[in-house]
């Protein structure tokens, strides 16, 4: 890691690292940058992280800036709040977004809300980060996305990098943000690698939250997604344009505040969307981009309904066949595309 | 070959000594004395040893438990059956090989996501089941291998359920952590929650509810050593105003008399009771964790060759003649049967059908259409 960090700095052209990372080096960066910075959470120091996205950083940073805690969400995701309300800037890791529910009244009632409850005088600058969404066997209580809950409250923001500039660049932008974000990863990215650009490999680099991103230019169709499925959008678009359909893809980056306006223009010139993303349909963030965008001027400019690509609307089930079934998979995508071209 | 212990059901048993060979002892009769060596030696040895040969009942002296808020705690003596004993040592030697028959299968990635094993363990779920009955209610954590088999799955069920098959004791739907029996409420995969622990003390203090919460202390949550993660690790005591014991885990025996002696406090009235059970997992914390950066390899040596729990059960009943070593490299063989012919099961009976997909959503409901991937895909959902 050592000799990878050498690289970046002498400026070398662009170069492969994966999500994993991607994340331990901004976190390395920004410890460094900001003595307010800590990061705790379950596994975090001496265990190098349960999927080791902190590796090192304790033998770097040692005991005080990053610590240990025990198995007990509700306690230091409070614990996290507090220090983050008292002058520190936390980083709370949550092994899975899916614990994050033992501790959600902290995340919501205690960081979200408290800028606005305390009229200006509390800001909260935590971040709470860690895998959310499916992951691969991993069934029901594990295998949630959680984009949805926490894009659905004011006074947080929600965060959902795909690629590695979007998990360094992002990462750096909600530590050094003044306010509570949740930063959801995703579990199978993690080992991913991508190309960095060079100035993606300054230390300085951020990705602005609130900022969609168009990964792929296109005529014919807008897909919009977030996180792991922007790389099964890209797929079935390489796909499909062989069979002459250019697809547009977005990838959101963020949840809330979501930047509809990228979308809409988009649509404004496709006139057809697909949203896709691996939760569950009922409130989720494809309902969210549908509602958005018929309230909205792009509606006129809708050939067609848009429509949503899904989890299915079940528990995750652990068997194999059963799993492959319960998430997306390119072919649905495409399946959509095409209905909804009316090809 | 002499016995030394006469005792029956119903007889008063003596206290255990090593067994020492007596002049004038009882021979063995023609027709069971040792044959010669030949080519079936050892399975005509275990013919030839009948049923009125072993001692048909011991007593063990167990440790002493460490008691919180308690007069008295269980007996300093636990009396075991041959029976019994032999029924122990079967649950636990499958339990043992069946955990490390999943290691096999996790590492050949016939068994994905989480796997969470229980070897080293065994005493605990085996001793609380030969405290309680069935009829008892029983729940635990993600490390459920163990009490699945001891509350009724069968090795076959649970190893299905390992590989996702329908054959599985959830029809492959829930996998490692999210096995189910009658009065056994799972295999839960989101634990920690030190602080509902304590509102859970409270009610059932307050309302006197007779239930044992037990703590499988095994030295580690996950990585972390229990020193760096409890202010206090004298577990037992945590339940402050609700009594508690510390047991020796590794001893079926102990956790048994343990398990009978907080069982009865329960159902006499007097409200809950906590036990602490000092146990070890060979594993580490899931099939991801190596289990040797945060602990030696000579700690687990030693607890493997000092404190097994098989091996506990094994010696008493070898030096008191309450079975043979071929009965129980027997007992050995059929239970790696059993593990072999539960992972051929396993391995080959099919995924579940695509059908099952939606289904078990609501309970007692007509039958629903539940949203597939995309707007277009209905999919049905019987209860």
């Amino acid at each position: 890691m050592a000799a990878l960090r050498c690289f970046l700095r002498s400026g070398k052209p662009a170069m492969e690292v994966t999500v994993r990372d991607a994340l331990n080096q901004a976190m390395d960066e920004e410890l460094e940058r900001d003595d307010r910075v800590f990061l705790l959470g379950e596994e975090v120091a001496q265990y190098d992280g349960a999927y080791k996205v902190s590796r090192g950083l304790w033998k770097k940073y040692g005991d005080k800036r990053i610590i240990d805690t025990p198995i007990t969400e509700m306690g230091f995701a409070g614990i996290a709040v507090g220090s983050a309300m008292a002058g520190l800037r936390p980083i709370c890791e949550f092994m899975t977004f899916n614990f994050s529910m033992q501790a959600i009244d902290q995340v919501i009632n205690s960081a979200a809300k408290t800028y606005y409850m305390s009229a200006g005088l509390q800001s909260v600058p935590i971040v709470f980060r860690g895998p959310n969404g499916a992951s691969a066997g991993v069934a029901a209580q594990h295998s949630q996305c959680f984009a949805a809950w926490y894009g659905h409250c004011p006074g947080l923001k929600v965060v959902s990098p795909w690629n590695s500039e979007d998990a360094r660049g992002l990462l750096k932008s909600a530590i050094r943000d003044d306010n509570p974000v949740v930063f959801l990863e995703n579990e199978l990215m993690y080992g991913v690698p991508f190309e960095l650009s060079e100035e993606a490999q300054s230390k300085d680099f951020t990705v602005p939250i609130g900022k969609a991103k168009i990964e792929r230019q296109g005529n014919h169709i807008t897909l919009v997604s977030h996180s792991r499925m922007v790389g099964h959008c890209l797929d079935a678009a390489a796909v499909l344009a062989k069979e002459g359909i250019e697809c547009e893809v977005i990838n959101l980056r963020t949840i809330r505040p979501m930047d509809i306006e990228t979308i809409e223009a988009s649509v404004i010139k496709t006139n057809h969307l697909v949203t896709v993303e691996g939760g569950w349909p009922q409130f989720g963030v494809g309902a969210e981009i549908c509602a958005r965008i018929m309230e909205g001027p792009a509606f006129n400019y809708l050939d067609a309904p848009a429509v949503r690509v899904t989890g299915v609307d079940i528990p995750m089930p652990y068997a194999k066949i059963l799993e492959d079934h319960s998430v997306p998979q390119i072919k649905d995508i495409m399946f959509s595309v095409k209905k909804t071209l009316n090809v | 070959m002499p016995t030394h212990h006469q005792g029956s059901p119903g007889q008063p048993s003596c206290e255990v000594k090593l067994p020492q060979r007596q002049e004038n002892a009882p021979r063995l009769t023609e027709a069971s004395a040792v044959p010669g060596p030949q080519l079936a030696g050892a399975r005509a040895v275990v013919a030839a040893r009948t049923y009125a040969d072993f001692t048909q009942q011991a007593t063990f002296d167990i440790k002493k438990c460490d008691v919180h808020k308690l007069e008295e705690g269980p007996p300093l003596t636990s009396t075991l059956t041959r029976e019994d004993g032999l029924k122990y040592y079967r649950t636990m030697q499958t339990m043992r090989r069946m955990e490390l028959k999943a290691d096999q299968l996790y590492k050949q990635k016939i068994i994905r996501g989480f796997c969470h094993l229980y070897d080293g363990q065994e005493a605990c779920a085996v001793g609380i089941e030969a405290g309680i009955n069935l009829t008892d209610h029983l729940i635990t954590a993600y490390r459920a291998h163990g009490y699945t088999l001891t509350r009724g799955g069968t090795v076959r069920e649970i190893m299905a359920e390992l590989t996702g098959r329908r054959g599985g004791i959830a029809k492959g739907k829930g996998g490692s952590m999210h096995m189910y029996a009658k009065n056994f409420y799972g295999g839960n995969g989101i634990v920690g929650a030190q602080g509902q622990i304590f509102e859970t003390y409270n009610m059932a203090s307050l309302w006197k509810l007779p239930c044992i919460f037990i703590c499988e202390n095994n030295k580690y949550g996950m990585g972390t050593s229990v020193e760096r993660a409890a202010a206090s690790t004298d577990y037992y005591k945590r339940g402050d105003f609700i009594p508690g014991l510390r047991v020796d885990g590794m001893d079926v025996l102990c956790v048994k008399e343990a398990t009978k002696f907080a069982a009865d406090f329960c159902r006499s009235g007097k409200g809950p009771i906590l036990m602490e059970l000092q146990t070890y997992r060979y594993h580490g914390h899931s099939m991801s964790d190596p289990g040797v950066s945060y602990r030696t390899r000579e700690e687990i040596q030693e607890v493997r060759s000092k404190s097994d729990p098989i091996s506990m059960l094994k010696d008493r009943m070898l030096n008191n003649n309450m079975a043979s070593v071929e009965e129980l490299k027997e007992i050995d063989i059929e239970v790696r049967k059993e593990i072999e012919d539960a992972a051929q099961f396993a391995t080959t009976d099919p995924e579940p059908p695509l059908e099952d997909l939606c289904n078990h959503i609501f309970y007692n409901e007509p039958p629903m259409d539940v949203r597939g991937t995309n707007p277009w895909s209905k999919l049905k959902s019987m209860s």
